[in-house]
């Protein structure tokens, strides 16, 4: 708990690649980096966040002002790390404050190598990416802060640019691993890992699946050869449109029948396995407050999500598959802006949802999902039999 | 599902008076939901009691019944509009309970009439305690560890189980009242007996002791199609054991982890759920120990609450709005969120800012209570304040309060660290500063923690903002960079000035010459995600600022910030209504306010709202952002009270335009020689006065004129400070125990005047416009002068005043208007004494008694003023209908009265010993609020006024009668009356032998100072033994008091009706027949329709 000088901060700058700059103090390590610069609205869940390996690559702002307050612990972690590329906050705290606390934010941004900024105003950065869309962006401290500015925007227009890119071998893990049922078995599942979150792997193992772990570069045989009871794909970062390899697996999938469910890129990646488009946001949807419409039931659910890429179908009426997979329909739509948050396959035991159902950080208004699966297994079964 | 359209008509139900623990929130949520019922084509029947609402402006219901909410009154009332539902869920606990009553006498049966927004089983689900208790543990969540009990007895024999302390908490009750911790068996006692009383069920909780947990709040919404959102969640800086009321609290919860947070949500869902609140909003307190994480539900209120009107301003989700619109059918999604128009409601509001709200007390009104806060609410309002983080939110917080010593400060402490942290352990106002100057004496935030138990990131950001005073105190040089990082966390200019010996006006220009300015961001719902299309902004030193350019004419509007004993509601509606008048005139709006318990801080009020303090540098930013673009015409500086005044002179001086009279001329009426020049052009008459700056000129100033004198520190609402005094060695004793309150100095100066004894008080209202006065109002005072105006009961006509009194009046108010040169409201104070008219205070501005006139004959006062102060003549408001052309100096003899009555706190205040204080009044006002009874008579709009202050006198049983000497005469005939009506007598045996001797039987009681001897009882015995129904007590005027006041306490406390002047109790007996014929109900708009038909009447054949 370190209570620093106050003013004693070393400067850092925020660049983007329209050459707005914010200029701030260092947080974190210091040093340079660059991503695409995101906001997030979520208010509470800063470590969830950014563990969460969807963030992989992304610069990503706080709306919140006060990060850092409860610290960090083991528990909260989504994974092993801290995969943003950036992080920028208004006012980090000084002092941890929390019964689960066993560190704090700083020493962990240093330790995951994470280059941060802080002091700027943050809400004039959203408001700007809100208006002008997601860009790239790099965040310079250290010897690099004096650079000249020119040379800034230039490094960061060098940058990757996220459309097009694949990032899921960056995330996934490279060795399959299993976790087994935590309640009465009922069989396995194959999660295909993009940059799965642990919270989304307790909550199938709670529904009494073996959870069998696999990389991103599995191969449709490969997936076969498991012969699990179900699959599914996961949360994660980049284009979908990148990410054909996996496209195929997921095919070959549905076609041998396998039940199927997915979260965020596992909805994208449905989409593309069943012949409709994927497109980019203008910033998509970052947050724990986003309102979606479940049509089946007229409910609404407040969710968590985390997704700058979507499934381009109109949200009324079925829609036959191009690749013969039968009837689809939405299933779910974000009621702040109509954008797809579900599919369903109408003939095929498949289902995904573009929003966080496993909600780390964020509310658990939508959890019932792996219930539901669940059941769509037991049913495959019960018919098979 | 859309709008249900079995629904046409809807009685609304309002809170009544403004009492400690239901203030105007309720006014803001109700007009809320009125404005939405109608906007929706339905029919809306309002019952409130209380005229200093907004809501009870003819312009927010189709019928206005400014009446008694009781169950027969609103039972006439839907016996005469029928309406198809009743909607009482924002109208804080009295409609909640109205409407519990409406069920149990089988009224809402009779009539076939609908609860909406709340079905009584959810009602009692959430408010029977053992229900909710049961509830909750099948909801999986925890609860402590608690009895019911109904008896004293009992309860001692469950504090055996749960230990000391414990806590009492009463069932039914609003605002904490009756609740406490009990540390000793003593203590336990007295809580009971005072909770089971007070509980309309008698029955009280005993809960096992989660004092120093954290505690959160939850402001949850759910539409009948059980979609439920959290709106807003808030904690407390005070830890469990101070009122959530009373406590400073954040908004968001800021110490949990996302885990912590989600739990407790899921919990909030699930009570909502299962109390089975239909639609509506819903209020879930927790508390979390810190130590383990471990989570309790203390309560949950099923209702729109003061925490919703809180949430609603600190995240722009307008909670009662929203609540109206789901009780008539709506769903979530099928509402637009108002603020970004395009996504619906059905959302969880984000912010990217901290609120802060800190509690106001009036403890200095009150100097025998005690000030410790407790779960019995004691604050009397409170200010927000909206910051980019929590050191600035919580410092414009402070200043908000307009009160010395409430911010943060580095002067002089001599205490040690030990001996802050010692007087910090006992929560009271102004602990927060306290921990302050312990912290800057060398206290760890460890220390500080174990004192207070506040959570240390809390206690850590009073270092930090410590740190950046050293910082600022130890620069080298006050240069921009240091500036800023002051300004980042919440510093005023005032504060920097004091860290380098400079002025507030030096930093100021220092700032300025660095072009350092805060900008203004916007409360969005959304944290940005989308554009915000309401401008309701606050400050911050940031990069960017939201200010929309405009080319429009603007007016700016100071309210009158955290509402306090002498300025409260009343000041709002008057503000609120110059908004509307000037929107309607063509002008932009801008509110500056940080009150938000108000309507004024409602952002679909003005076409801008600023939510700021109401300090000089604050307001001056504002005023400089919107100087920006447009034409700033001015400044409406005289409805906002005293706090919107003392900004007057300060913005003139920085060439701000100020509207209406201006600060000179507004000076000259404070100004007692100035003021003595006019009174001498006008021919009037003030009592004998003089000024005094310290305590020898006072005394000298006295014995020259007379005792007894009144004395009053200039500059002051709602007579701070006031009071009678009657000697030289009171008059010592007066300045010592104003030490230290800054209120008399240089600037300052005491007023000194002969008391008129006996004298008949009158209040005037009226306009000017430089050439024709027009009056609003002439009210006479029930109490003699020497009662605050504000505390005493009026009656608008006068009753026993004559046509030339009031044109003596009328003379003396237009020369008062005409010297002072007032554009705009002007507010007189008379007295007759003797036949002869003296001038008390005039006050060139807004006065309480604005919305009152304003309600009684239907004069729009406040709307007037504003339009005369961008300039308007009287005669072209008359012209144009705003005006009625016979002004309120001339009421025909077949208008309503109108009778205002006080409503008064001592119940909530106590003695280190438990004692109720003492209920007597006096010069210095400390009543909360205010209600109205409007009918064809005196009597009966007096009897309404009672009933509506739950004062009625009960309509048989035992009167205590004892007086004073002066009153033995005046006593004689209502006593009589009394007995004719069929009251039994008591009396003490001086005020026995007067009435025996008048042919009265009265019989004969022991006084509490002769004690009880052989099993008969004293007076107070009897009073406690609940076997007197009424007390008749004055006060003598200085002797010792001590039997007076044991009486008074003891009936405060037991709850029954207390009359301390004689003519108050004339006034009541006058009134029983009324009562007992029970009330007729009249709407505002039924008057109004009646006065149009007397004028048209009265009007020449050839018009």
């Amino acid at each position: 708990m370190t209570n620093t000088a106050f003013g004693s901060a070393e400067p850092a700058v925020l660049v983007l690649e329209d050459g707005t700059r914010f200029e701030g103090a260092a947080y974190g390590k210091t040093g340079t980096t660059l991503g695409e610069v995101v906001f997030t609205t979520g208010m509470s869940g800063y470590q969830e966040t950014l563990t969460d390996p969807s963030y992989a690559g992304q610069i990503v702002v706080m709306t919140a002002p006060h990060i850092g307050i409860t610290g960090v612990n083991k528990t909260d972690m989504e994974s092993d790390r801290i995969w943003v590329s950036g992080y920028v906050v208004r006012d980090p705290s000084r002092r941890v404050s929390n019964f689960r606390s066993e560190g704090t934010l700083d020493d962990n941004l240093v330790e995951d190598d994470v280059v941060g900024i802080s002091g700027i105003d943050t809400r004039a950065l959203t408001r700007h990416i809100r208006s002008a869309g997601s860009m790239r962006g790099g965040i310079f401290s250290g010897a690099d802060y004096s650079s000249d500015a020119e040379a800034l925007v230039a490094a960061v227009n060098a940058g990757e640019q996220m459309a097009g890119l694949s990032l899921s071998a960056t995330v996934s893990t490279t060795e399959n691993y299993t976790l087994p049922a935590t309640t009465e078995r009922i069989g396995s599942i194959a999660v295909l890992d993009l940059g799965v979150k642990r919270a989304t792997l307790g909550y199938l193992a709670d529904q009494g699946f073996d959870v069998i772990v696999v990389p991103q570069n599995i191969t449709p045989d490969g997936l076969l050869a498991l012969k699990t009871d179900a699959f599914f794909f996961s949360n994660g970062p980049g284009d979908p449109a990148a990410a054909s390899g996996q496209v195929e697996v997921l095919r070959a999938g549905l076609r041998a029948g396998l039940p199927y469910f997915g979260i965020c890129f596992g909805n994208q990646l449905l989409g593309r396995a069943l012949g409709f488009d994927t497109y980019k946001l203008p910033f998509g949807h970052r947050g724990i407050n986003q309102p979606v419409l479940d049509k089946a039931t007229g409910k609404v659910e407040i969710t968590s999500q985390n997704h700058g890429f979507a499934v381009d179908l109109p949200i009324e009426g079925s829609h036959e598959s191009p690749e013969g997979f039968g009837k689809v329909e939405v299933s779910h739509y974000s009621l702040n802006d109509n954008v797809v948050e579900g599919l369903r396959c109408l003939d095929i035991p498949a289902f995904s949802v573009q929003y966080h159902p496993e909600s780390a950080a964020g509310p658990h208004d939508a959890h019932y999902l792996f219930a539901r699966f669940r059941e769509v297994v037991l049913a495959g079964k019960g018919e098979s039999k | 599902m859309p709008k249900r359209d079995d629904i046409n008509s809807v009685l609304v139900i309002g809170s009544g008076p403004i009492v400690i623990g239901q203030a105007c929130e309720f006014d803001y949520s109700g007009t809320q939901a009125c404005r939405v019922l109608r906007a929706e084509g339905i029919r809306v029947i309002l019952v409130n009691s209380n005229p200093a609402t907004i809501m009870t402006d003819p312009d927010f219901a189709d019928a206005t019944y400014v009446e008694p909410i009781t169950p027969e009154v609103i039972e006439s009332i839907i016996a005469k509009e029928r309406p198809d539902a009743i909607l009482p869920t924002l109208g804080g606990q009295t409609a909640l309970n109205a409407a519990i009553q409406l069920d149990e006498l089988g009224i809402l049966e009779k009539y076939n009439v609908e609860l909406i927004g709340a079905k009584i089983e959810a009602i009692q689900k959430g408010e029977d305690r053992q229900l909710f208790k049961e509830l909750v543990i099948e909801a999986g969540a925890d609860v402590a560890r608690s009895h019911i009990a109904h008896t004293v007895e009992d309860a001692i024999e469950y504090a055996k189980d749960l230990g000391y302390p414990l806590v009492v908490r009463p069932s039914f009750t609003m605002g904490g009242l009756g609740s406490g911790f009990a540390y000793t068996e003593e203590e336990l006692i007295r809580i009971t007996t005072d909770g089971l009383q007070s509980s309309p069920t008698t029955e009280v909780l005993l809960e096992e002791s989660i004092l120093g947990w954290k505690e959160y709040e939850l402001e949850l919404m759910r539409d009948g199609s059980d979609n439920t959102v959290v709106v807003c969640s808030i904690e407390n800086v005070d830890p469990v054991g101070v009122h959530t009321g009373d406590s400073i609290t954040v908004a968001p919860a800021l110490t949990l982890t996302d885990r912590e947070y989600q739990r407790m949500r899921d919990i909030g869902i699930d009570i909502i759920r299962s109390v089975g609140v239909d639609t509506g909003g819903c209020n879930v307190q927790f508390a979390i120990d810190p130590s383990n994480g471990r989570i309790i539900v203390i309560e949950m209120n099923p209702r729109v609450s003061r925490s919703s009107a809180l949430a609603s301003k600190a995240t722009g989700f307008p909670i009662a709005k929203i609540a109206a619109k789901l009780a008539i059918g709506y769903r979530l999604d099928e509402i637009p969120n108002d603020i970004t128009k395009v996504t619906p409601a059905s959302f969880e509001p984000t912010l990217d800012y901290v609120v802060v709200k800190v509690p106001r007390f009036a403890f200095e009104k009150f100097p025998a209570a005690d000030a410790t806060l407790t779960t019995t609410m004691k604050s009397v309002g409170e200010a927000m304040a909206i910051g980019r983080n929590y050191t600035t939110a919580l410092q414009k917080a402070l200043r908000s309060l307009e009160k010395r010593g409430s911010s943060f400060h580095w002067g002089t402490e001599t205490r040690s660290a030990e001996e802050l942290l010692t007087v910090s352990a006992t929560p009271t106002d102004g602990r927060i500063v306290t921990l302050q100057q312990a912290l800057r004496a060398g206290a760890t935030v460890e220390q500080a923690f174990e004192a207070t138990g506040m959570d240390p990131w809390f206690i850590d950001q009073i270092a930090l903002i410590n740190d950046v005073a050293d910082f600022v105190a130890g620069a080298d040089e006050l240069t921009e960079s240091v500036l800023a990082q002051a300004k980042d966390h919440g510093f005023s200019d005032a504060q920097i000035a004091e860290l380098r010996g400079l002025t507030e006006a030096e930093v100021r220009g220092i700032r300025h010459g660095f072009g350092l300015r805060p900008v203004f961001k916007t409360v969005d719902t959304c944290a940005g995600e989308f554009p915000a299309l309401t401008p309701y902004h606050y400050s911050s030193y940031d990069f960017e600022t939201e200010v929309a350019p405009s080319d429009r004419k603007k007016v700016v509007i100071l309210g009158s910030g955290p509402n306090r004993i002498g300025q409260g509601v009343e000041f709002d509606y008057s503000c609120v209504h110059s908004s509307f008048a000037l929107h309607d005139a063509g002008f932009e709006t801008i509110m500056i306010n940080c009150n938000p318990e108000t309507v004024s801080t409602d952002y679909d009020t003005s076409d801008r709202l600023y939510f700021e303090p109401l300090t000089l540098e604050d307001v001056l930013e504002v005023i400089h952002a919107e100087s920006q673009s447009g034409e700033l015409v001015g400044v409406v500086v005289q409805l906002g009270g005293q706090t919107a005044l003392g900004l007057a002179q300060g913005l003139k001086d920085a060439g701000v335009p100020i509207l209406g009279t201006t600060p000179e001329n507004i000076d000259l009426a404070e100004q007692r020689g100035e003021f003595a020049r006019i009174l001498d052009e006008g021919g009037l008459l003030a009592p004998r006065n003089g000024i005094a700056h310290n305590v020898e000129e006072a005394i000298e100033v006295a014995e020259n004129i007379g005792y007894p004198v009144l004395v009053r520190p200039s500059f002051v609402l709602g007579g701070r400070g006031m009071e009678i005094v009657y000697s030289t060695d009171a008059v010592r004793d007066y300045f010592v125990r104003q030490e230290g309150q800054a209120l008399i100095g240089p600037d300052h100066p005491l007023l000194v005047d002969r008391f008129l004894d006996d004298a008949i008080e009158i209040d005037v209202d009226a306009l000017y416009d430089g050439n024709r006065l027009y009056i609003g109002g002439v009210m006479e005072h029930l109490e003699e002068a020497g009662i605050h105006s504000g505390d005493s009961c009026c009656t608008l006509p006068p009753v026993t005043l004559g046509r030339a009194q009031i044109d003596r009046v009328r003379e003396a108010t237009e020369a008062i208007a005409k010297g002072v040169g007032v554009r705009g409201l002007l507010n007189v104070q008379f007295a007759i004494s003797a036949g002869i008219l003296y001038v008390l205070e005039a006050n060139p501005r807004a006065s309480r008694t604005v919305p009152f006139v304003s309600k009684a004959l239907g004069i729009p006062l406040a709307k007037a003023a504003s339009l005369l102060m961008v300039g308007k003549t009287i005669d072209e408001l008359v012209e144009e209908g705003m005006l009625p052309e016979v002004d309120g100096s001339r009421v025909p003899l077949d208008s309503p009265v109108a009778v205002k009555e006080a409503v008064l706190p001592f119940k909530r205040f106590r003695t280190k010993e438990g004692k109720v204080v003492d209920s007597l009044l006096g010069p210095e006002m400390r009543s909360t609020g205010e209600v109205m009874g409007i009918d064809r008579d005196f009597p009966r709009a007096f009897a309404k006024s009672q009933a509506a202050a739950s004062s009625a006198i009960p309509l048989s049983g035992t009167v205590f009668v004892s007086v004073t000497d002066e009153d033995k005469r005046a006593i004689v005939l209502p006593a009589l009356r009394l007995q004719e009506l069929g009251y039994e007598l008591l009396a003490t045996e001086g005020t026995a032998e007067i009435l025996v001797r008048n042919g009265i039987q009265a019989r004969t009681v022991r006084k509490h100072s002769e004690g009880s001897v052989d099993g008969d009882p004293t007076i107070v015995d009897l009073i406690n033994a609940r076997k007197i129904d009424v007390v008749i007590n004055t006060p003598s005027g200085s002797s010792a008091r001590a039997d007076g006041y044991e009486i008074r306490a003891a009936t405060v406390a037991a709850d029954k009706p207390l009359f301390t002047t004689i003519a108050e109790l004339s006034a009541a007996v006058s009134s029983i027949e009324a009562i007992r014929n029970g009330f007729e109900v009249r709407s505002l708009q039924d008057y109004a329709i009646d006065r149009a038909e007397r004028l048209a009447a009265s009007a020449p054949a050839s018009a």
